[in-house]
């Protein structure tokens, strides 16, 4: 008897029929049926937020469910969230403050951050902090990854802020203020 | 801020767009799980469930038996090395543990030590061949602890461990006891008016890089092998791979992937040769990767360790003595970051009288490995609290206490001669101007600490080609991989010589075969020395330039002169027009062929490092809980080639430093079982936990190093325990003086305090 079975889903807006055994994560499949190793393993347990992809709107560790659950749904991972060749605000706003240093953990958090951001276009830094807790990075210590989620906002509402690398020390800590007033406040 | 900004410089201190950046955003880039190959097969490593035990047999025919199993290996595959100090590469190692820790030998050391590797066809078959492997055990007692490993008569956990003091003839776990001395620490301490002395504890943590451990090895019929993995030295893992599976080092190729961090936690081997070992077995290729688990029970996590700290200071704040007696983790074999632990606790302070040992010790726990800044961080909680609490006495804030007391140029370090210009009092003065130390703290249960950090940074070796492309264009090759902004402040360094747009220069990372030897990045080594390398392979294109612009213009090499990116005469006014790289390089063909500038260097004269931080903390009453409100940290980068990235590594390790300082621990039941062994229970900050972090570079130029760079990506994760630990102080009135700093173990003080307060009520009344 075969092992295999046949899931029918929709991945970056195709259409894809794939063979997986039942025992199989997400996560796997994404990465060795399809080949597609832009989401990363980082636990397994659904604990680092690496594997992180869309699925119908939520941000979803691929790790934790199993790769015959995408029937049916439409999932988008990391290879999906640039069209062509423009990259999405997110991409671009996490390369232009640095968010980044060794980058596995960075496309579970654009992914959370896309789900942030389809959801609530304009939110707090504690909504922000809020959603990507999920998400581990032990390279950064964040501070870069949240002025990018917060840039990105501003972008996509039309809103224009100085890019990071014209933002004066004092605004930059101006900010940090901004942001431990709000924390303080709730 | 940075304090003196680019001056007289066009590119470097700017804040480019990193080269890799595109594909570490789309998801192109190729981190070492990502490899995959036709034929390849999938390992898995059999782990030691016990802590302490005698392997009496091991029987695989049911695991080989399965469909789809292809091999399996165990110790008895490996070479058995010789059980000494060896050179190994660059590197004195002991194979003979080596070896061991890649696959045990006769006893496992630890829960998880590795006994076998199978391969199969799927990882799911190679996980169900693993549960048929039968291994019979003789149970040992496990040693957990360094005060019960050194006690008299304690359960041995390598026979032939000696150490000098013991002799050739007494078993001991105690692998190395090493004793820095200055003046006499007894003298000294009679001058003090105020003495203090504590015993501190901190617990084992892991580095926590996102990436687990990966290996693809591919062995061919003709001898040679190719490794592709993240590692943080490729030149290490081919050395060490080769020693363990006694293959000559040029038949094996390590291709560098993409690397998920490290922080020194990769700069060891675990699956190399397992995947080699597997391949040559089997003909396939072999990929091997760990799970979460399997990272935190069985690769090196750092030493936890007991420090005892007594220093001495005047009534006007001079310290005069100090006296320290560490004790570290080595893990399953020696080699722990003691004696880094003794060299840094006491660098930042000008102390005549110092007294420091430093103990070695083997435990049950996996074999350590570096930890950024490896050894000091453990160190610095002792002395920099010890410190607050001196000033404390003196009436002095604790930043006068460090200015006061603090090294700079001349000062003796703890191993003798004296540092050269250092900016650890421009840290510190840093922070003092800082907004957030001005800034008034108000609040109940709210408090602010303070603490510095040393770290000593290493030089050692780098290779490093800068090719001119006809167009014009730059292309720089290293061997450092790119954990973190390597590429981009490489090419910055290349287009700041050339005079080159930074978008004209691509760099690229080269394989063990297509670049000279380039040892492992840690030491914050990598801008430091390999962007030296890359400095002077670009200085050597502009050697090459001048000869070419001089041919063309029939003149002598020193009659042209290269100003901001164009080749000149040397004397003005002639009819010949100065001319860019992108002029001549079409020209190369007829003027001799393309130019390939190299350099090699064995950097010396390291500039070490050093960083102060500031905290503000609320603690819960009521439950011990702390949350941070705010940071700061002020560090010299010497020259901060890409700000953003060096703004990166500060905020990185502090964000590390504070886990290490609240959360992070090890934590081993009775029976020497690991029970943390997964991301939920090993508790690394989120964004939620941390405020955002914020950053000042100082300044001070490394002297000798063409553009000043000092390394920047440790010395972060040393000051922030014990600043926490300072602030904690302030808020609740409770000196902390174990790691982590957990609800539990604050709560604990509080109610101790309390009680011990209503006591001292109660026989008042």
């Amino acid at each position: 008897m075969a092992n295999k079975v046949i899931v029918e889903t929709n991945i970056n807006g195709d259409p894809v029929e794939l063979l997986c055994e039942p025992r199989q994560s997400l996560l796997e499949v994404l990465r060795d049926v399809l080949e597609l190793t832009g989401s990363k393993e980082g636990c397994l347990t659904g604990d680092c937020g690496a594997c992180t992809v869309v699925i119908d709107g939520r941000p979803v560790c691929s790790c934790l469910m199993l790769g015959v659950e995408a029937t049916g749904k439409n999932i988008t991972t990391v290879e999906g969230l640039a069209s062509g060749t423009s990259l999405h605000v997110l991409q671009q706003k996490f390369l232009e403050h640095a968010s980044l240093q060794c980058g596995i953990c960075t496309p579970g958090f654009l992914m959370s951050s896309k789900a942030l951001l389809d959801r609530n276009p304009n939110p707090t830094e504690a909504e922000i902090r809020y959603a990507l807790a999920g998400n581990l990075c032990r390279c950064t210590g964040y501070d870069k990854i949240v002025r990018a989620v917060t840039d990105a906002a501003a972008a996509l509402a039309g809103r224009t802020r100085p890019a990071h690398g014209t933002v004066p020390s004092e605004t930059a800590s101006g900010m940090a203020g901004e942001m431990l007033a709000k924390g303080e406040a709730k | 801020m940075a304090a003196s900004s680019s001056n007289g410089f066009r590119v470097i201190g700017t804040r480019p767009i990193r080269h890799d950046g595109v594909d570490k955003v789309t998801g192109r880039a190729k981190y070492g799980a990502d490899y995959a190959f036709p034929g390849m097969l999938y390992g898995k490593v059999l782990r030691s469930p016990h802590p302490h035990a005698n392997i009496k047999s091991i029987k695989i025919d049911k695991a080989l038996a399965l469909p789809g199993v292809k091999a399996i290996v165990t110790s008895a595959d490996l070479p058995a090395l010789p059980d000494k100090m060896e050179a190994a590469g660059e590197q004195a190692i002991n194979l003979n543990h080596l070896s061991m820790n890649i696959l045990a030998r006769g006893k496992v050391l630890y829960d998880g030590h590795p006994i076998a590797a199978v391969a199969a066809t799927s990882p799911h078959i190679a996980e169900e061949a693993l549960r048929l492997i039968e291994v019979e055990y003789e149970l040992l007692p496990p040693v957990m602890t360094v005060e019960d490993a050194m006690k008299p008569g304690a359960t041995i956990l390598l026979p032939s461990l000696r150490n000098k003091e013991d002799g050739p003839d007494k078993e001991t776990n105690v692998a190395a006891h090493l004793q820095f001395k200055r003046g006499d620490v007894a003298e000294g301490f009679k001058q003090a008016d105020y003495v203090i002395e504590r015993e501190f504890k901190t617990a084992m943590v892991h580095q926590g890089y996102i990436e687990p451990h990966n290996a693809v090895g591919i062995y061919n019929a003709d001898g040679h092998a190719t490794i592709y993995c993240s590692t943080q030295g490729s030149f290490v893992v081919r050395a060490l791979s080769a020693a363990v599976l006694g293959i000559p080092e040029g038949k094996i190729k390590v291709v560098p992937a993409e690397i998920g961090g490290g922080f020194g936690g990769k700069t060891t081997i675990y699956l190399e040769p397992l995947s080699v070992l597997l391949s040559q077995k089997t003909g396939h290729p072999v990929k091997l990767t760990m799970t979460r688990a399997e990272v935190l029970r069985a690769t090196g996590p750092t030493s936890g360790s007991t420090i005892r700290c007594k220093m001495g200071a005047t009534k006007d704040g001079k310290i005069v003595a100090a006296q320290c007696w560490l004790a570290y983790e080595a893990g399953a074999f020696p080699g722990s970051p003691v004696g880094a632990g003794a060299m840094t606790i006491l660098a930042p302070y000008n102390i005549p009288n110092i007294l420091v040992d430093a103990y070695d010790v083997v435990v049950n726990r996996p074999k350590t490995a570096a930890y950024r800044a490896p050894g000091a961080s453990n160190a610095a909680m002792a002395s920099e609290t010890v410190l607050d609490e001196l000033a404390e006495k003196c009436g002095i804030d604790p930043l006068e206490m460090r200015l006061l007391n603090g090294s700079e140029e001349g000062t003796p370090q703890t191993v003798g001669p004296p540092f050269k210009r250092i900016g650890f009092k421009e840290t510190v003065e840093a922070i003092k101007n800082s907004d957030h130390y001005k800034s008034k703290l108000t609040g109940p249960n709210r408090g602010r600490g303070v603490a510095s950090g040393f770290w000593f940074n290493v030089g050692l070796q780098s290779s490093a080609t800068v090719n001119i492309h006809t167009d014009g264009t730059v292309s720089v090759v290293i061997g450092s991989v790119d954990i973190g902004g390597t590429r981009a402040a490489q090419a910055m360094i290349a287009a700041e010589v050339l005079g080159v747009d930074i978008n004209d220069v691509r760099p690229t990372i080269a394989d063990t075969d297509s670049i000279g030897h380039t040892d492992v990045t840690g030491g914050s080594r990598t801008c430091f020395a390999t962007g030296w390398a890359v400095y002077e392979a670009a200085q050597d294109c502009v050697r090459q330039l001048k000869e070419r612009a001089a041919k063309l213009w029939e003149k002598k090499p020193d009659e042209v002169v290269f100003e901001n990116g164009m080749l000149k005469p040397a004397q003005p006014g002639g009819e010949l027009k100065p001319m860019s790289i992108k002029q001549i390089a079409p020209r190369l063909a007829r003027t001799g062929g393309p130019i390939v500038g190299r350099a090699t260097v064995n950097a010396r004269g390291v500039g070490p490092a050093f960083a102060t931080v500031c905290v503000d903390v609320e603690v819960d009453p009521d439950t011990g809980k702390t949350q941070i409100l705010r940071a700061t940290i002020a560090q010299d980068a010497g020259k901060a080639i890409h700000p953003s990235y060096v703004e990166g590594q500060m905020q990185g390790g502090m964000a590390q430093g504070l886990g290490w300082g609240l959360n992070e621990e090890y934590f081993y039941d009775d029976r020497g079982i690991l029970r943390n062994t997964g991301l939920l229970d090993y508790r690394m900050p989120t964004c939620l936990d941390l405020p955002p972090i914020e950053t000042i570079i100082v300044e001070v130029p490394t002297p000798g190093h063409p553009l000043g760079i000092r390394g920047v990506g440790e010395v972060s994760i040393v000051p922030p325990p014990a600043a926490l630990a300072n602030a904690i102080y302030r808020a609740v009135g409770v000196r902390m003086t174990e790691l982590p700093m957990s609800p539990p173990r604050v709560l604990k003080a509080i109610l101790q305090k309390r009680a011990a307060g209503e006591a001292q009520a109660a026989a008042a009344d």
